[in-house]
Order: C-alpha cells, then sequence, then structure tokens
C-alpha cells in the first residue's frame, strides 16, 4: 500500500507541481484553533503539513518558533493532545500527509512503542525529530516498525559521503535545510542551494523539500526552480501569532498560503 | 547491573557511555562535532599539545593545587578527617579554568577566531572570556537573565576581560537557557566560531573532552593522596551541577574500588517540595542539550525548572558519564539543600578562614556528613571547586543584609 507521502508526492510530479508545505506550532495562537487552521491551510493551498510539538528547548528555533511553543506549552499542550488534534483533522482530511516535527525528549518521555502505536492510530505520517540524527535513530525503531516515516535533514555543512547516508535512510522526502542557522533567519543564496539539490538527486530519488529562510512568495517560487517542495514556518507562525479567535487564525493562515500557492501554480506554465 | 572491568574505557567512539552520552543535534552540527572529535582525538594524543597544556596549567592557571587538612572543620564535625582539593586557589578562583584554558588551546590549534560560551555562576564565563583575552580571541557569553542578576560581580568581571555578555531571556532565563542560546549562535557561526561548552554535557566530543581536561584534578589528588597519607581516601565528593568537577575529581578514581565515591546534588529547598535541581536523585533518562542522560522533565517531556541557591548547580540534567556511574552503581548521587548548604559555607568560613563558592559549599556539606558517619582515622576528600567571592551578595541578601 502507498503511503499518503508517496501519492502526494506522486500526484504533485504528475500535475507538474510544486508542493508547499507549512509550518505551524501546534497549540500556538489558540488550542481550540489548531483543527480549524490544519483545514484552513489545506483549503490555502498546502500539499502537506508540518505540524510543530512544543518543546522547552528548541535548540534549532529561532525566537518566532520558541515564543509559540512557549505560548502552547504555557496552556498546557502536550504530546498527546497534539495526536488528538491530528485524529480530529483526520476525520475530514483523509489525504494530506502530516509530519510531527519537533525534538526527542517528548517522545522519550512518552515511550516510542506507545507512540508509534497512538500516532498511526490518529493519523500521523511520519516525524521530523530535529535532535535525532542518523546515528542516533535506532531509537526511533518502533516508529519504523509502525509504518511511520522519518522524515531527515540535510544541511550545508552535510559532507558528500554522508549525504549518501542521509539519502539512504531517509523515507516520505528528505528535507533540505538551506543555511546553517536556526529557523526564523532570513538569508537565503539560492545558486549555493540549487547546486546541493542537484547533488542530492544523483543520490536518491526521494523527493527534495527545502526550507530556512522562506518568507514569501517570492522566495518560495525561487526556491521552486529546483526543489519539490517548499517549506514555510516562521513568517507563517508569525502571522498566526496575533490572531484573536479562531476565525481570525483560520482565516489568516488560508490568506497567508493562498498567494503563495497562485505564484507557485503561475511559475509552472 | 552489569559489572564494568574498566571505567576508564569510556565514552566509546560514538560518544556512549553505557546507555547514555552520544550526539543528539541538529543534522548542521554533525559535521562540526565530527571535525571537532577529529582534531581533539589527534590534539590529545600530541605530545608538544600535552606539553603546551602542561606549561599553561602550571605557569598560569598556577596548578597543581594543593590537598589541605581542615583540621578545626574536622574536628568540629567530629569523626573523619576532612580532606580540601583547593581548586578555589587556581586563576579565576574554580576549576573552571582547567577546561578553557584546554579548549582555548584546541581552538586556536582549528583556526578559530570567535569563542562562545555558555554561563550559569558566571565562572565558566569568566575562564572563557579569561582564555579568550589571554590569546586575542573574540569572546561572547550567554547568560540568563536571572543569572545576570545574581551574580553581578561575574557578570562585570567579564566585560572587564573584554567579553560580551549577552543576556538570555527565553524560557526560565538561566543556565540551560544559555546553552540553547550558546548552541544557536554556534549552529550560525559555526566556519569562525568555537563553543567552550562549560561542563559535561553537550554532545560528543564535550562530555568526554570537558571530562579530560579537568581529570588533572582527580590524578592530582590520587598521587597527592598517596604522598601526603600514604593511601586513598575512604571517599570522595564534589557537588554536582553539569558534573565537571565532580568528574574532574572522581575520574581518576573510578578503578580503585576502596574508594566511595558520592556526588552531591543541588536540592534547593527539598526534593519532595519540587524546588531542586538534582537530575540523577529524582530525574529519569531524557535527552537534553545533544545527549541522553537523566533530566528533570515533566510528562510530556518538557524540561521543568530548576531551583538551588547557587547559580552554578541550576540545570536540569547531568553529564552523561554520571549517569552512567549511578546504573552501573559505581557513584551514588544524593541531595543537599540550600539551607545545609549555607550551613557548610558558614562553618568553612568560620573555622577554616576559607569562603567556599555557593556551588562547592554543597560539596563541604556532604563531606560533613561523610566524616560523621567514619572513624575517626578515615579521610573524606572533598573537591572545594572554586571560591566564594562571587556570591558575597546572594548570602547577604538572603540575611536580609544590605550590603
Ligand atoms: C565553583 C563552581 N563549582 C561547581 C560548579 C558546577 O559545575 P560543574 O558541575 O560542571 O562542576 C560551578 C558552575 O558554575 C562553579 O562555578
Amino acid at each position: 500500500m502507498k503511503t499518503r507521502f508517496e501519492r502526494r508526492f506522486a500526484e504533485l510530479k504528475a500535475a507538474g507541481r510544486t508542493g508547499l508545505i507549512p509550518f505551524v506550532t501546534a497549540g500556538d495562537p489558540l488550542p481550540e484553533a489548531v483543527v480549524p487552521m490544519l483545514h484552513a491551510l489545506v483549503a490555502g493551498g498546502a500539499d502537506v503539513i508540518e505540524l510543530g510539538v512544543p518543546f522547552s528547548d528548541p535548540m534549532a528555533d529561532g525566537p518566532v518558533i520558541q515564543h509559540a511553543s512557549e505560548r502552547a506549552i504555557a496552556r498546557g499542550v502536550g504530546l498527546k493532545t497534539v495526536l488528538g488534534w491530528v485524529a480530529e483533522f483526520r476525520q475530514t482530511d483523509a489525504d494530506t500527509p502530516i509530519v510531527l516535527m519537533g525534538y526527542l525528549n517528548p517522545l522519550e518521555m512518552y515511550g516510542y512503542e506507545r507512540f508509534a502505536t497512538d500516532a498511526v492510530a490518529a493519523g500521523v505520517d511520519g516525524v521530523l525529530l530535529v535532535d535525532c540524527p542518523i546515528e542516533e535513530a535506532h531509537v526511533l525503531e518502533p516508529l519504523r516498525a509502525a509504518g511511520l516515516d522519518q522524515i531527515l535533514l540535510a544541511s550545508p555543512t552535510t559532507a558528500p559521503a554522508r549525504m549518501e547516508r542521509l539519502c539512504k535512510a531517509s523515507s516520505g522526502f528528505l528535507y533540505y535545510v538551506s543555511f546553517a542557522g536556526i529557523t526564523g533567519s532570513a538569508q537565503l543564496s539560492t545558486d549555493d542551494i540549487a547546486a546541493r539539490v542537484a547533488a542530492i538527486r544523483t543520490a536518491s530519488s526521494a523527493p527534495v523539500a527545502v526550507g530556512f529562510g522562506v518568507r514569501n512568495a517570492g522566495s518560495a517560487v525561487a526556491i521552486a526552480a529546483f526543489a519539490d517542495a517548499v517549506v514555510i514556518g516562521s513568517a507563517l507562525v508569525e502571522r498566526l501569532a496575533e490572531a484573536t479567535s479562531v476565525d481570525d487564525a483560520a482565516t489568516r493562515a488560508h490568506d497567508f498560503l493562498a498567494p503563495i500557492r497562485a505564484a507557485l501554480d503561475a511559475r509552472k506554465g | 547491573m552489569t559489572k564494568i572491568a574498566d571505567f576508564h574505557a569510556y565514552p566509546d567512539a560514538h560518544g556512549r557511555f553505557g546507555d547514555f552520552g552520544g550526539v543528539y543535534v541538529a543534522e548542521t552540527l554533525m559535521e562540526p562535532l565530527a571535525e571537532l572529535t577529529e582534531a581533539y582525538n589527534r590534539l590529545r594524543n600530541d605530545p608538544s599539545f600535552i606539553a603546551e597544556l602542561d606549561r599553561d596549567l602550571k605557569y598560569y592557571v598556577g596548578r597543581p593545587s594543593p590537598i589541605y587538612h581542615a583540621e578545626r572543620l574536622s574536628r568540629h564535625v567530629g569523626g573523619a578527617k576532612i580532606l580540601l582539593k583547593r581548586e578555589d586557589l587556581n586563576h579565576t578562583g574554580a576549576h573552571k579554568i582547567n577546561n578553557t584554558v584546554g579548549q582555548a588551546l584546541v581552538a586556536r590549534h582549528m583556526g578559530k577566531t570567535r569563542i562562545i560560551a555558555e554561563t550559569g555562576a558566571g565562572q565558566h564565563g569568566v575562564a572563557s572570556a579569561t582564555v579568550a583575552a589571554r590569546m586575542g580571541l573574540k569572546c561572547v557569553v550567554y547568560m540568563g537573565a536571572v543569572d545576570i542578576e545574581r551574580q553581578k560581580i561575574n557578570v562585570y568581571r567579564m566585560k572587564l576581560l573584554g567579553a560580551e555578555v549577552i543576556p538570555v531571556t527565553s524560557g526560565s532565563k538561566t543556565l540551560k537557557d544559555a546553552l540553547n542560546e550558546a548552541m544557536r549562535d554556534w549552529v550560525t557561526n559555526v566556519a569562525d566560531t568555537f563553543y567552550i561548552i562549560g561542563t559535561v554535557a553537550g554532545p560528543h566530543p564535550y562530555p568526554q573532552m570537558v571530562r579530560d581536561f579537568n581529570a588533572i584534578v582527580g590524578r592530582e589528588a590520587r598521587q597527592q593522596m598517596l604522598e601526603q597519607y600514604g593511601r586513598l581516601p575512604d571517599a570522595i565528593t564534589a557537588c554536582v551541577g553539569g558534573g565537571s568537577n565532580a568528574i574532574g575529581l572522581f575520574h581518576a578514581f573510578l578503578n580503585d574500588a576502596s574508594v566511595r565515591i558520592v556526588g552531591a546534588e543541588a536540592a534547593g529547598e527539598g526534593i519532595e517540595t519540587g524546588r531542586h535541581a538534582a537530575s540523577l536523585a529524582a530525574g529519569k533518562p531524557g535527552v537534553l542539550h545533544g545527549n541522553r542522560t537523566y533530566v528533570l522533565s515533566d510528562e510530556n517531556g518538557q524540561i521543568t525548572e530548576t531551583h538551588s541557591v547557587s547559580a552554578g548547580l541550576d540545570y536540569p540534567g547531568v553529564g552523561p558519564e554520571h549517569a552512567f556511574l549511578k546504573d552501573a552503581g559505581r557513584a551514588e548521587y544524593v541531595g543537599i539543600t540550600d539551607d545545609e548548604a549555607l550551613e557548610a559555607f558558614h562553618l568553612l568560613a568560620r573555622t577554616e578562614g576559607i569562603l567556599a563558592a555557593l556551588e562547592s559549599s554543597h560539596a563541604i556539606a556532604q563531606a560533613m556528613k561523610l566524616a560523621r558517619e567514619l572513624p575517626a582515622d578515615a579521610l573524606v576528600l572533598a573537591n572545594l571547586s572554586g571560591r566564594g567571592d562571587k556570591d558575597v551578595h546572594t548570602i547577604a541578601a538572603r540575611e536580609g543584609i544590605e550590603l
């Protein structure tokens, strides 16, 4: 049976479209807005959703996502709540792949076996664990056994031999981090990225998503020239932060994404 | 419990101490950490590097530090002899300089021009600023806003030494958050920047490298015990924040089965109150700051806020080698409360004329407990990891005195 990732990336390829992957922190700005927001993102053109699991010590994140995490934690959001939201989302959306993005300690405390069972039951498709490189990925064996994909990151500092190992070990898609830094920084040099993504393509047939530093339609279109999908996080989280109601959050999510979707689709013609 | 034949055989090539340690970091840092590991492995076996380090330790740090018999304190307590390894007499006033001198040499050999560090009590920040000044390197120190407030003297010392001190206002605004922020800086500036971690935490090779640079404490102490007392101590103790001064003292004694090893964690207002920083005594295995170790965490996996009167022990994790020694049954880890530490501080001041750091006062309090349990001819060796000048304001404030 094909996974949701496989189906989604095959559809994109057949249609000649670039995938759009928004990131939101689960529980921010309002816990009750999460599920309506996820649906609004899909309506606005999301192909895959990265749902951030809040963590108290997000070492690889800049201030925008740090603060979103802090707000969510202050409202008591944890892994269990997040899985509940995914299950609720799945009641009316069977197709959009969902990646849980975050750090290892929440899974450690939840228990890997228990997490694998509960995540699959909720309808999660994969995990992207920032502080779990391939060297430590043995702890995720129960997740793989349950059918969850492990999305791996590759970065500008990844040496060629290591890149090959990453390509082999990654499942779902490979996430290329466009620069050495934390989320939310605005520096983007598309020339370097294009060359690196080309190198990945020689080692792997997996879809390549590019993120970090994509903030708007312009930067998304620039990345689309060589990536299968673009990831947008901090700029969206920033836009959502000031939402005052569930409807406001959903509208903001939709209205942020729709023009980017339109620009990506206009590009292919 | 598996029996360990040689405690000096750890970590393995992946940086693991049994189930603990490892490299739990973002992909961007994997290559820089591999480069650091390679450079460190080359240098630590290089006779000219070792000679350089030995020279710095002797002429700049002032090593060896003496072992001092605290006679009046021992008599006051009753029981075994309490001996103090005087790391407070080092240049800059704590064991932290052993590590920064070593890492600064590694940084220079790697051609890095900018030093960053995190600090809690400010002792590691001062020790980093010191070696950076001496080598003409730029130095940026991250420090939690809460710690800046309670360690003002050290903040000013760092500035006098030419370092830039950046307040960290995220999370609990203490040591763990300073470490997060330093890591973020490193990820961003990895090409020219060397991150001097101040304790035996972080991803491999840090727990090993920081231990190796501090292990001089135990090597000297073991030798000094044999020379001055003709035998090894019956028990040794040290305070445990991240665990660098403790592993520094313990390491040389790990294979000496007759030596009882006890780490003193910060029990704050009492472990039962939840306001403490006793990761080993009250935490569980988890992943924090690049390694698997004991952490203080809630059921959602959020790292919990800690409390200790001493900023340097106010940390919700602990070096992975201590986690390993605990599970292997080689070392015991117990809690010392704020009140017990303060009592030991005052007693040491009045019986011996030594103002100990609040961190080190936890070790003194534990040494007093051990001495009470043991016979008069027994020897208890405590690591006096630093001097207390930096804490004078905190102690005065606690006692309602305005300076
Ligand atoms: C004097 C002194 N002792 C101990 C510590 C705790 O650190 P560690 O457990 O790494 O020795 C500190 C930390 O700042 C310190 O300044």
